[in-house]
Order: structure tokens, then C-alpha cells, then sequence
């Protein structure tokens, strides 16, 4: 639908088309591209069908073609349809209301008698009201309101004619939450519609079978069908390149700040960069420090999803009328919205996967046939190697997106409960729907059943809320809901992404005149909202980088973090980890492999192959099968560092349980430090000599058993399972999501979901909530999935090495230590330290009097 | 940096307090969250709030119902920890009033046999302003032992000598990085405001302008809950929420 995209296609003929369509395009000097034609073929027929296309392929056009040209030869009536044709899904708002302009177009130039409107959250309530009773041919919408039209009682009229579901950017919501309750969305929607067809668009990506399969209804485990899958030519292969520096590359450290003044130059000398960071804190960092080298003035503009949304319009908007020279951003720009002629990417930091890469050099250039331009930026040593890795993949084209999952249970819970505000539901009829989803394909009935039972009363054993059932069985089995009061906390609640509880920031005004104190502050200006627990570890004094600002944070007023303009120039940024990603196995794996191949080092910059051969000199540098282990002394501690590559999550789930086992092992460990690529631990005791003399067993020390108690334990406490277990309770419907307004009260009007949580897990560890929010916490916030297979993948094959100091490879990591904060697990002792200064202040004091 | 285990602590690190005074009183605060005084053998808890989970359910919040169990399983252990020949509940013992004709026969048991061979008091709450006699014990509306008041809203008047509940306090600290919240026995040296014992019991900042006028600010220490230890926090040391 970009005119960037349109611009290239050559005239010619077009065979496939019907009028008004093909006169349309011929109008315009354009062809059809084949897999335009395609597609239209399929979905016309009545096939689900997915297309892959990269950026810059007509993609959007192609997927609403079959539906214009359904409704362009639909017969007039005289009374307006009641019922939508084609409904269009986006998994951003924003992208539902762009599309909704781009298309709107060429409706109008073809005069074609179709109705078209979005509906987002931001829909004013009277509007979707109407929607429900007179609806729009097309509707552009998100998955969250499908589910809320879907509750209501016209459903079945309202979707009963639907011809064709378009699902876009369908590579960004299928592995999610959001794309089970998308999936089992399409499976209500074919209840309705039984004969619609189901278009699916999509980014290339690794496995497109995957999601050709989410677009079919299956029927159950038996067979897996697909949908047909279209795939356009790929364009012109994009021109990457690593950003060359004469500063010497950093050991530690995500900021590049070394580069500073190339990452300038490169700015200066293109018409318009985006510059990618993979964190909000290093968003602010860059753009903070651009901003202290730009004597030239060069527009540059800060994006991210933490600004107040004014802001972030404002330089969307002078992005795309090409009033900027750069934008510093998070993945906030990743997905498919239109910013303007884009000329370069600037990727700072590693990119941590290929696919990831591949999506935001897209961005770059809309034209298929000429390349895009990128430029990456390593922020240290180890960076450089996952650069040249990430550069390599890109050049073979090859893909690492996540991997299918099974879907939710806790969103289950919430479409189950759904339906049932909708209409009685037949158990067995729902159960056979439910498994025509892909992600719910391999669903047992129990589970299914164990699912309806906690709608109904909680599912618990203990069998006591009967009288407070929200589902009561109908005479003839069906389930309904108990009281309307139900449904409507069912709409209130519905949705899958579940926000951190944030915390306005406001710029302070001062009230009286310079004199007074700052107790007067007022709230001023909104800045941003930022996550509760990051204000939560400030002090009043403290200053951060924020919205492009040095900040000092003063107080907290409620839900507003007030704040004033600081006047330091070196700001004490804590750790504010918004949005890090982790390194994808994929790229883990070439980067490990990469390390091994010394015939390849001299592709990498001399200092980082200097660092490597000073390493095989001095240690060993680890082949790709397995995971070298470095025990050294250092002051009056021990370490212990071991190379995983598995990410930073999966390495700080493993230093926790390490640790434990090292404690009864008699270690005396004392800490750890984890990076993306290597885990550090250290303790009192030479755990060099543990291994030489046989008291410490390295193959058992790393057994794949340290999963099951030792995990058992350490889930017990952690806050990051308590944060996993919260979004799976207000997903579910357990608890109730905090509304705005109700922010001030909710602490005390709600039951703290930690509480439940150490309730449950007492009583009821098997309960289905316990185990979504376990399998939530082992592929994200623990991330025990991928130590599960590092564990599994390193059995046997463990090289140790006794060194008498730290190797030139552990010096990354060593540098952590003391950098990173300590996280809750460590409070008894925090507690104590506080207690004991406290003591000894006290005491000090006393003995001054004394004297 | 991720402590595994105290690396700073010294070998001679001064012993905590183990109790704290209250009017004159010396009492033992307890990390189940109830404070016992020694020497009137006399156990204070205050905010058990059983059945809370079930008057959530009732609205629509289907709760796991093992909060009462959990609450008084708690109970058990502080109570066979010092063995005392008095138990004073301190109010809102019940999350409603009508909740303890409801309590589960085994709950109901429990709370019987814990009651065996110590006298046991109740006193009401707002949330439980009159309570059946099947629960056992004495219901009152306030005690008043040595001159100390038991009650459960703490009185208006500024520091006076009572130990009250109802407030919930909590008590935050942030250190290097790390902030910790916890459940606290908040306390002047006059009046000392109970930590909430129930399960499903939240928490109210003791620097919430509610706990203003109960304490002489310069005074406020507060006790935090840690899991086997109660460590006395100093009040210029709290932060609020």
C-alpha cells in the first residue's frame, strides 16, 4: 500500500485482474505482482492462505485484494449489510488507523461501495456500540477488541456472514499470548462463518509452516493441515556493514560511547537514520550523549515506548513530513508502520538475533529493488563477535524467530469465560473448537476440563465455592454464566498484555518563588511513565536520564513521580532494563561457532582477534560442542566462570541454582555476575583445587538434576515466578486488572497477588495456574527452557581449566561485578547490613559522648 | 551483583535487640508476625482476617480458599513456639462478621484445640463488631492489662499507651539498589500498631499520613518481618510507597 512500494511495479498487463482493478492499476502505470495474483487466487476460492513477503513487497495490498474484489462484484442491495465481510487484524493500533488511510484511497478512486472503520481501544464507546448494530464492510481492529465483539450476544449475526480474516504482521503475534487468544479468536469465527478464509501476511521467518498451520482449523492431534503459503521474491539483499573505529573497542559496557563520533558522522552524512538500541536506558543514554556532540544542530528526535504518547506523535510526525536526521529508538519502530525515507538503520549494541535484524533493516528504504542500508554498532569485544555472527546470517538470508509454543492456559481461561458471556456453551463442542487452534491443537479434554472448573469455581480441591460459581451447568450440560455482573467483569478484564504497574513522571513546577523549599514542588508537565519498580529503587536526590533529560527524582505523589531538571551532566542511570531481548539460540550457536573457527578471526577487527589468540595462548578458547569452565583466583576470592552463550536470564537462573548447589558442596559461594554470553561465580574456597583433589564433581555440579529440587526452592521465593504468576492471574480472570483511577486504592482493595501466590503454592502446587505461570517463567523471566538444553547439550563435555589469574576471555564479565544491583532475593541480608550500620552508628555515637 | 549469601557480614556483628518496649513494657516481637509478652504469658496477634478469601469469592474473585487454613496453621506455630497461658486476637479476626458461622468444620476444629488450656480473647474490629460464641473465647471490645489498653483501631490521642492493630503497617527500606517491603510492628515506645497476621492481609505504608498523629515521628522505629528474624528498622530510615 506504500507508494514506495507501488512506484516499482512495471507496466504491464494484468491478466489476473478483474475491473475495476485491473483499469485501476493500469491507470497507474502498475502491474500486479505474481504473488498479488496468488493470493487473490486462493483466498478467492475460498483457501486460507499465507503470504511472506518481505518489507517493501505490496504486502498489505495483496492481502486485502480477494476481499475488495468480493465486495467491488457484490450484488447492490438496498438495505446496508448487517453483518462484516472482512475483518483486519494488526497487533498495533497504530498500524490498524495507517492502514485504515493507505486504503481508503483507492477505494475512493475506484468508487467502490464498501464501508470501511477501525475500532482500537481508543474507539470511543458510542462508536463501537454502533459498530455492533450497524457494522462496516471492513473493519480494522486489534485481537483484544475481536474478543470483546465476540462476548456479546449479537455474535452470531454480527460475524455470521464474515468472508475473510486478514491477519497481518502475523510473525509478531503468533508466538505470543496475544496470538493464542488470536488463534482462538479465528476458531470462535469460524463457529460463525464456517466457509471464511483466513489470509495470513508475514515477515520471512524461519519455520513459515508454523504459521501456515495457525491460519487452519485442525481437528485436534490427528492431522496438521496448512494453509497455502505464497512467497514473494526477496529483494534486493540489504548492504550491512560493522562500524569501524579507531578507539579502542570496550571490554564491558553497553553504551558504545567509544563510537560516538562515527555514529555522527554516519548521521550527518544520510538523509534520514533510525538508530536502533535494544533498551529504553540506552535509548536515553545515546541520545543524551548525540545531543552533547551535535554542533551541527541536526534534528535528532528520542522514541520509545515509555514517552508520553503526544511526544512520541510528535516525531512520528516529523519523521514521516522528513523533518528529521535521526531518531534514536526501541523496538517500538520494529513493526510494519510507514516512517518515511528512511535511508539507513543504525543497529547499536548486538542485535541479538537474526530475524530481529533482518526486520529492522527494513525499515531502511522501501524499494525492493535497491538494498538496504545498515550499519551495526558493537558496544564491546564480545558484541563484535555476535555483529559479525548476526551480519553472516544476514547475508545467507537465514532466520531464528521463536518457535510455536503451546497455547496459554490462563488466555484460554479468559476466551472460555468469553464465550460464555456470548451464549451457553456446549463443553464437547467447545473442546473440539478449542483444538481446531493451532497452539491448542495438542490439548487433552482434562486439561480442557481443569480449565471450564477454574472459570466455574476456581478449580480448586478443596470444593467450597459451589454458591459463588461464575459458570453454573445448564439442565442439559451446557455451561452459562451465573449473573451479568460476570460479563461485565469479563470486559473489563479482557486482553493478554498486562502492563507493569508504571508510574507517571512529571516535570515539577515550583510554586512559590526560588526561596521556597522544595516540599512545594508541583506536578508540571508529563514527561513519560515509567515502570513502578524502577522509581521504586531511587532515592529522592538520585538523578536518571529520562525523555532525553537529566532528571532528579524529588517524590512520590501518588501515581506521579515528580521531578526537576537536574543540573549534573553525568546522571547516576540505574539499570532500567525496558525491553532487553535475549541472545536467540540461533545466533548463540553461530557465535559459538565463530569463536572456534580460528580461520575466521581475521574477519573480525584486530583488537577482538588479538583478544582471542591471547586467550587460546592462555587458556583455551572452547569449541562449539562444549562449555569451558575457568577457575582463577583473584584478591581473597575464588571464581569459578563458565561460557554458556545462552543469554543473561538463563545464566542468572543458573548462577542461583549453582550457587545452592555450590553451598552444599562447601564452596562457600558468594555471589555471581551474569552477562549474555558468560556466568561468573565467586566464594571462599578454591573451587580449582575442589575439582583437582575430587570434592567437587564438575558433571554433577552442572546435572541436568539441578531443575528439579534445587529449581523447586529457589521458585519458591523468587520475585521473578511472583511476576509471572501475577500476569497469569489477572489474565485469567483471578484477580482483576487496576484501572485507571484506581491506582491509589488498589493496594489495599485488591489481595496481593504474592500472597496468593505463596497461598496457592502451598497448598496446591499442581494447580493449572501455578503450572502456566512455571511455563510462562521458563521460557521468559528464567528462562529454565534454555538452560534445560544447555544442561542437556554440555553432559560430557565440560572442559575445565585451572588458571592462576583471570583469562583474557572472563575479563568482559568480570567487569560486571559491581555494576549490576542486587534483586530481592538477597533481602534477609540487606535487611541485616541496614540493622548492623544502624548498630554501629549508634554505638560510635554513644562512645562520643562518652569522651 | 547477585548475593548469594551474606558477603559482608562480619563475625562479630552485633546481636540484634530482641525486644522492643512498649510504656514501660518489654515485649518480644515474633517473626510469624505476633508479640509476645513475657511477662504476663500473653500472645498478641491482630488481623487474622480468615475467611477473607471467601468473602472475595463471594465477590466474583475466586481465590484459592486455603487463606484461613494458612492463617491459622500460623497461628499454631507461634502459639506452640511460647506456649502462653493467653491469646489476645486483637480485631478483625474475621473478615466479616458473619464469616465465622461459616469457617469449615476442620478450620473450626483447629481453632478449638488451639484454645485448649489458655484463656483466649477476642476483641472486635470493624470488620468483625459482633461474633458468634461457637468460635469460643471472650468477645470484648477492648482489654486492659497493666495499665497497657488492647484494642484494635488505635485511640486519637497522640502517642498514647495502647497496643492496637487495623492499620496493616508496613514498612519500606531501599538499599544499593534493592527495595524491600515488608510487614512491620510499628512503635514509639508509647504505642505500638500490630503487623496484619491474616494471609491474604495487604498493607498500609507506616508513612501513610493514616499513622501521622499515632507516633512521635522522631520516635517511630519499625520492626520488620524478616523470614526468622524481626530487624528493628530506625523511622529516618523509611521510605514511602
Amino acid at each position: 500500500m506504500r507508494t514506495s512500494e507501488k512506484l516499482k511495479l512495471a507496466p504491464a498487463p494484468s491478466p489476473g485482474l478483474p475491473e475495476p482493478f485491473a483499469g485501476w492499476f493500469k491507470a497507474r502505470g502498475w502491474r500486479p505482482h505474481s504473488h498479488q495474483l496468488e493470493l487473490l487466487e486462493h483466498a478467492s476460492a475460498g483457501r486460507d492462505a499465507l503470504l511472506i513477503a518481505p518489507t517493501g513487497g505490496g504486502k498489505t495490498l495483496a492481502g486485502f485484494l480477494p476481499s475488495l474484489v468480493d465486495l467491488a462484484q457484490r450484488p447492490a442491495k438496498r438495505k446496508p449489510e448487517r453483518a462484516i465481510h472482512t475483518l483486519y487484524v494488526s497487533p498495533l493500533k497504530a498500524l490498524a488507523v495507517d492502514i485504515a488511510r493507505n486504503l481508503a484511497a483507492p477505494v475512493e478512486e475506484m468508487d467502490l461501495p464498501i464501508r470501511l472503520e477501525t475500532r482500537t481501544g481508543d474507539t470511543p464507546q458510542a462508536r463501537r456500540a454502533r459498530q455492533r448494530i450497524a457494522p462496516p464492510d471492513i473493519l480494522l481492529t486489534t485481537p483484544e477488541q475481536i474478543a470483546l465483539m465476540l462476548s456479546h450476544k449479537g455474535a452470531a449475526e454480527l460475524f455470521g456472514s464474515l468472508k475473510f480474516v486478514i491477519l497481518d504482521e502475523l510473525h509478531a503475534l503468533a508466538t505470543s499470548k496475544r496470538g493464542d487468544l488470536l488463534a482462538l479468536d479465528l476458531a470462535r469465527l469460524r463457529a460463525h462463518a464456517p466457509g471464511l478464509a483466513a489470509i495470513g501476511l508475514s515477515a520471512t521467518v524461519a519455520r513459515p509452516y508454523e504459521l501456515a498451520a495457525f491460519l487452519v482449523p485442525h481437528r485436534g492431534r490427528a492431522t496438521t493441515r496448512l494453509a497455502e503459503i505464497v512467497t514473494a521474491a526477496e529483494g534486493a539483499r540489504a548492504d550491512i556493514s560493522i562500524l569501524k573505529s579507531d578507539a579502542e573497542l570496550p571490554w564491558a559496557g553497553h553504551s558504545a560511547r567509544y563510537a560516538l563520533p562515527e555514529i555522527y558522522e554516519a548521521i550527518k552524512s544520510h538523509r534520514m537514520s533510525l538508530v536502533f538500541v535494544n533498551t529504553r536506558s540506552q535509548a536515553e543514554m545515546l541520545f543524551h550523549e548525540l545531543w552533547r556532540y551535535n554542533d551541527d544542530n541536526l534534528p535528532i528526535a528520542l522514541h520509545h515506548g515509555s514517552l508520553d504518547v503526544a511526544q512520541r506523535r510528535k516525531v512520528e510526525a516529523a519523521m514521516v513530513q522528513g523533518k528529521l536526521r535521526a531518531v534514536i529508538c526501541t523496538s517500538t519502530l520494529d513493526l510494519g508502520i510507514d516512517w518515511g525515507d528512511v535511508d539507513l538503520v543504525i543497529n547499536v549494541g548486538a542485535p541479538k538475533g537474526a530475524s530481529r535484524l533482518a526486520q529492522r533493516i527494513g525499515r531502511a528504504n522501501h524499494r525492493l529493488d535497491e538494498p538496504s542500508k545498515a550499519l551495526l554498532v558493537p558496544a564491546n569485544r564480545f558484541e563484535v563477535i555476535e555483529c559479525q555472527a548476526a551480519l553472516e546470517a544476514a547475508a545467507e538470508g537465514a532466520q531464528d524467530t521463536p518457535p510455536m509454543r503451546p497455547g496459554a492456559l490462563d488466555v484460554l481461561a479468559q476466551h472460555v469465560l468469553g464465550t460464555a458471556c456470548a451464549a451457553p456453551f456446549d463443553p464437547d463442542q467447545l473442546y473440539r473448537e478449542v483444538t481446531s487452534a493451532a497452539p491448542y491443537q495438542g490439548l487433552l479434554r482434562e486439561g480442557f476440563d481443569q480449565v471450564v472448573q477454574f472459570v466455574a469455581t476456581g478449580g480448586y480441591a478443596l470444593a467450597n465455592y459451589e454458591r459463588y460459581a461464575k459458570l453454573k451447568r445448564t439442565p442439559e450440560g451446557h455451561w452459562r454464566v451465573a449473573h451479568p455482573r460476570v460479563a461485565q467483569q469479563y470486559r473489563l478484564n479482557v486482553g493478554t498484555i498486562v502492563e507493569a504497574p508504571m508510574v507517571r513522571v512529571r516535570l515539577a513546577r515550583r510554586k512559590g518563588g526560588a526561596l521556597k523549599p522544595s516540599s512545594v514542588l508541583a506536578p508540571g508537565r508529563l514527561l513519560g511513565e515509567v515502570e513502578e519498580y524502577f522509581i521504586e529503587q531511587l532515592t529522592p536526590g538520585d538523578s536518571f536520564v529520562f525523555a532525553g533529560e537529566v532528571l532528579r527524582f524529588e517524590a512520590l505523589r501518588e501515581t506521579d513521580a515528580i521531578v526537576t531538571r537536574a543540573h549534573a551532566t553525568e546522571p547516576k542511570v540505574p539499570a532500567y532494563e525496558g525491553g532487553k531481548f535475549p541472545l536467540s539460540t540461533y545466533l548463540a550457536e553461530r557465535v559459538r561457532n565463530l569463536l572456534a573457527a580460528r580461520g575466521a578471526w581475521p574477519r573480525l577487527p584486530d583488537q577482538v582477534s588479538d583478544w582471542l589468540r591471547l586467550q587460546a595462548e592462555y587458556s583455551v578458547v572452547p569449541s562449539p560442542e562444549e562449555v569451558l569452565i575457568e577457575t582463577f583466583p583473584r584478591g581473597s576470592r575464588h571464581y569459578l566462570v563458565c561460557y554458556p552463550f545462552e543469554g543473561r536470564i538463563a545464566h542468572q537462573s543458573l548462577g542461583m541454582l549453582l550457587t545452592r548447589r555450590l553451598e552444599r558442596a562447601g564452596a562457600s559461594p558468594l555471589g555471581f555476575v551474569a552477562n549474555e554470553y558468560a556466568l561468573a561465580i565467586w566464594g571462599l574456597n578454591d573451587m580449582g583445587e575442589m575439582v583437582r583433589s575430587g570434592r567437587l564433581d564438575l558433571a554433577q555440579l552442572f546435572d541436568e538434576d539441578m531443575l528439579g529440587d534445587d529449581l523447586d526452592a529457589w521458585l519458591a521465593e523468587s520475585s521473578l515466578m511472583k511476576r509471572s504468576f501475577r500476569v497469569c492471574a489477572i489474565i485469567s480472570g483471578l484477580i482483576e486488572r487496576r484501572h485507571p483511577g484506581q491506582e491509589k486504592t488498589g493496594r489495599q482493595m485488591t489481595v496481593s497477588s504474592d500472597l496468593i501466590y505463596d497461598v496457592l503454592r502451598q497448598h496446591e502446587p499442581n494447580h493449572i495456574l501455578l503450572k502456566a505461570a512455571f511455563a510462562d517463567a521458563a521460557t521468559g523471566l528464567i528462562d529454565v527452557g534454555r538452560l534445560g538444553n544447555f544442561l542437556k547439550r554440555i553432559n560430557g563435555r565440560i572442559r575445565h581449566i585451572a588458571l592462576r589469574q583471570v583469562s583474557p576471555l572472563a575479563v568482559p564479565v568480570m567487569l560486571e561485578i559491581g555494576r549490576e544491583s542486587v534483586p530481592g532475593e538477597a533481602s534477609e541480608v540487606l535487611l541485616r547490613e541496614t540493622v548492623e550500620e544502624l548498630i554501629a552508628e549508634a554505638l560510635s555515637g554513644h562512645a562520643q559522648r562518652q569522651t | 551483583m547477585l548475593n548469594a549469601k551474606p558477603d559482608l557480614m562480619p563475625e562479630s556483628a552485633p546481636s540484634l535487640r530482641s525486644h522492643v518496649s512498649v510504656s514501660g513494657h518489654e515485649m518480644r516481637p515474633l517473626a510469624a508476625g505476633a508479640l509476645y509478652w513475657e511477662a504476663k504469658d500473653t500472645l498478641l496477634v491482630a488481623d487474622l482476617h480468615l475467611e477473607k478469601g471467601a468473602a472475595y469469592a463471594a465477590l466474583g474473585m475466586l481465590l484459592p480458599p486455603y487463606d484461613t487454613r494458612t492463617t491459622l496453621e500460623r497461628l499454631a506455630k507461634a502459639i506452640h513456639a511460647v506456649d502462653p497461658s493467653r491469646v489476645v486476637a486483637l480485631g478483625d479476626s474475621f473478615h466479616r462478621a458473619e464469616s465465622a458461622r461459616h469457617l469449615d468444620a476442620g478450620d473450626l476444629d483447629f481453632l478449638l484445640k488451639l484454645q485448649r488450656g489458655r484463656e483466649w480473647y477476642w476483641i472486635c474490629g470493624n470488620h468483625d463488631p459482633h461474633l458468634p460464641a461457637l468460635i469460643g473465647g471472650t468477645v470484648c471490645a477492648t482489654l486492659t492489662i497493666c495499665g497497657l489498653t488492647l484494642r484494635h483501631e488505635p485511640s486519637p490521642a497522640p502517642s498514647a499507651r495502647e497496643i492496637a492493630g487495623h492499620l496493616h503497617p508496613v514498612a519500606r527500606i531501599a538499599r544499593r539498589g534493592a527495595v524491600i517491603r515488608r510487614r512491620c510492628f510499628a512503635t514509639d515506645g508509647n504505642r505500638l500498631v500490630m503487623p496484619a497476621f491474616g494471609a491474604y492481609a495487604g498493607g498500609l505504608n507506616v508513612l501513610d499520613e493514616a499513622f501521622g498523629p499515632l507516633f512521635l515521628r522522631h520516635r517511630l522505629e519499625a520492626w520488620m518481618m524478616g523470614r526468622a528474624q524481626v530487624y528493628p528498622v530506625l523511622g529516618s530510615l523509611l521510605l514511602p510507597d
